[in-house]
């Protein structure tokens, strides 16, 4: 099958600086793949060289099968900036039928378009009167025009609250169910695990890892911690039973690799009336990020 | 053709919003009033209809008014999407670079054309309601009309090409008021101070005329003074006139336009959102 975008050994230099160093991905039609990375990690870079707004140095780059920035490929996608802007004199049904007949389609959708993200009631008020949650919806519901195939969203949740990310995550749903392919970024690994195919972790203008959250957590295998809480007044011969273990205010933290969980889990077991309760926490999404997202030397 | 059209609209309606029409055309139609009142004075002895004079008037007055307006409305054109930040969105829409600045100069030159031909229009009502001999200087106001337009066109183009090259909207207006300075009032003096030290020489019969040419403004005017009969009621680099064919002005105030259209979507093809 033809990918919607596939980016191959990509690097792009400001003067010494690698923004990206080699980068490859591809996204498939009906795939939502995150991007993830801190601030500087190249997430804005290798969006504005896919949309063709900045130029690279070597490497390829193919949008739905053509050069990024040609018109087929600005007619097939759809980008939405991150702190995404508009003229402020201008009401949101106004820039969204400019942004339709930018498009060549039909403008008597613009009001479906904005009910479509919840702005119907503000629609005919300035954009200079509306929030910033409310900007990002006029932004996405341009980015909702004319069934793009490929969809670039920098940070689309940024300002949003609880309620208008899940509709928002339904909208993008729906639209990967119609064949779109969706590159979105975002720094927190929390919002994205639920809602996205795959994950690319960038980090320094390099891919340290990509693939499902399963993968990535078997990947990371960091350490599970065991909370064992001891009976009242045990305290102290539950932390001589566990000595590898540390205390803490009821009882004891022990944390030990993937492999060696059931085994610490039988010998916690074989305590027996000294313990009252046992915790397992898998490594928190956060852990994981932070696992892959290190820059070098830290 | 259509996405020009679309950007032209909401360009218009952003002018509108922000009151620029309304401010050109009270500007144009203030001074307009002021000329016709002050320019009553000096028609008989010259012997032209009173709109003819009311013209070679109002040519001083546009070579000054057209091009502030026009780089007025236009330094924000680039620079101000860029400072924005609405640049990196329009630029990953099906739309050209020329097409975005194309549309917005025709929205721009909408509402440059209102105001001058509001202007004009009351200059004209007045001196008809005068003179009746007046109606003879019809053709000649029309001239002043589209080439007022043109100049507009070259400056709103000018404009925009400052505007690209700085991206930052503060810094594209000094250099705005800047080019305004030199081109309209610098140049001129220069030119005058060249004269009177060549003292008729070289300069003044081979060199002069082309440098007269070589601004749209000193063309514009050169064009329609030579059109017109009342040149004599015109003063300082006016009294050239003579020095230089009227279709050569012509084509100076023709050519400008798109001379500076193509520098400005190159200036602006050079900006990185």
């Amino acid at each position: 099958m033809t990918q919607s975008l596939e980016i191959n050994e990509l690097t792009k230099t400001y003067g010494a600086v690698h923004a990206l160093d080699k980068v490859s991905l591809s996204v498939a039609p009906g795939e939502r793949v995150a991007l993830l990375g801190h601030n500087g990690a190249g997430k804005s870079t290798l969006m504005k060289i896919i949309l063709g707004l900045i130029p690279h140095d070597t490497g390829t780059v193919t949008v739905t099968g053509t050069t990024p920035g040609s018109v087929a490929a600005r007619g097939a996608t759809a980008y939405l900036p991150e702190n995404v802007a508009f003229h402020p004199a201008l009401t949101g049904l106004e820039q969204i039928r400019h942004y339709l007949r930018l498009r060549g389609e039909r403008t008597d959708h613009a009001m479906d378009l904005l009910a479509r993200v919840g702005l119907a009631d503000a629609a005919k008020r300035r954009i200079g009167t509306y929030s910033k949650g409310m900007r990002q919806r006029v932004g996405l519901a341009q980015a909702l025009i004319g069934k793009p195939r490929l969809l670039v969203l920098d940070e689309p949740t940024s300002g949003l609250d609880p309620v208008s990310r899940r509709d928002f995550y339904a909208l993008l749903d729906g639209l990967a169910a119609e064949g779109a392919a969706i590159l979105l970024s975002s720094h927190a690994l929390t919002e994205v695990e639920a809602r996205t195919d795959r994950l690319v972790i960038l980090s320094a203008g390099v891919v340290v890892t990509q693939g499902a959250l399963s993968d990535l957590r078997r990947q990371a295998d960091l350490p599970v911690t065991v909370h064992v809480t001891a009976r009242s007044g045990g305290k102290e011969r539950l932390a001589e039973a566990l000595p590898q273990g540390r205390m803490n205010g009821t009882g004891v933290n022990l944390r030990c690799a993937q492999s060696d969980k059931m085994a610490t889990l039988a010998r916690v077991s074989e305590l027996g009336p000294l313990v009252t309760d046992i915790d397992v926490q898998p490594p928190s999404l956060e852990d994981i990020y932070s696992h892959f997202s290190r820059r070098d030397g830290q | 053709m259509k996405r020009i059209l679309a950007t032209a609209a909401t360009e218009f309606r952003i002018a509108l919003r922000n009151r620029w029409v309304t401010i050109a055309v009270a500007m144009m139609a203030l001074f307009a009033m002021v000329l016709s009142a002050a320019g009553s004075a000096p028609t008989g002895a010259l012997g032209a209809d009173r709109l003819s004079v009311t013209v070679a008037s109002l040519t001083s007055l546009a070579v000054y008014l057209v091009p502030l307006v026009a780089l007025l409305m236009s330094f924000d054109g680039v620079a101000g999407e860029v400072e924005r930040g609405t640049l990196p969105l329009l630029l990953t829409y099906p739309v050209t670079r020329g097409e975005v600045l194309i549309g917005k100069l025709l929205a721009h030159l909408c509402v440059l054309t209102l105001a001058v031909g509001v202007g004009y229009a009351i200059a004209a009502v007045a001196a008809v309601a005068v003179d009746a001999r007046a109606v003879q200087g019809v053709p000649a106001l029309w001239r002043l009309l589209w080439s007022s337009v043109l100049l507009g066109a070259a400056f709103l183009c000018l404009g925009y090409a400052l505007s690209s090259l700085s991206r930052r909207p503060a810094g594209a207006a000094g250099l705005a008021i800047g080019l305004w300075l030199i081109m309209i009032v610098l140049y001129d003096l220069g030119l005058l101070a060249a004269l009177v030290a060549d003292g008729g020489g070289w300069f003044t019969t081979q060199v002069f005329p082309w440098l007269l040419l070589a601004n749209p403004a000193d063309a514009f005017r050169l064009f329609n003074l030579a059109a017109s009969e009342a040149t004599a009621a015109a003063a300082g680099i006016g009294g050239a006139a003579n020095a230089v064919p009227a279709w050569q002005a012509l084509a100076s105030v023709v050519i400008w336009p798109a001379l500076a259209l193509a520098l400005a979507i190159a200036a602006f093809r050079k900006v990185t959102p």
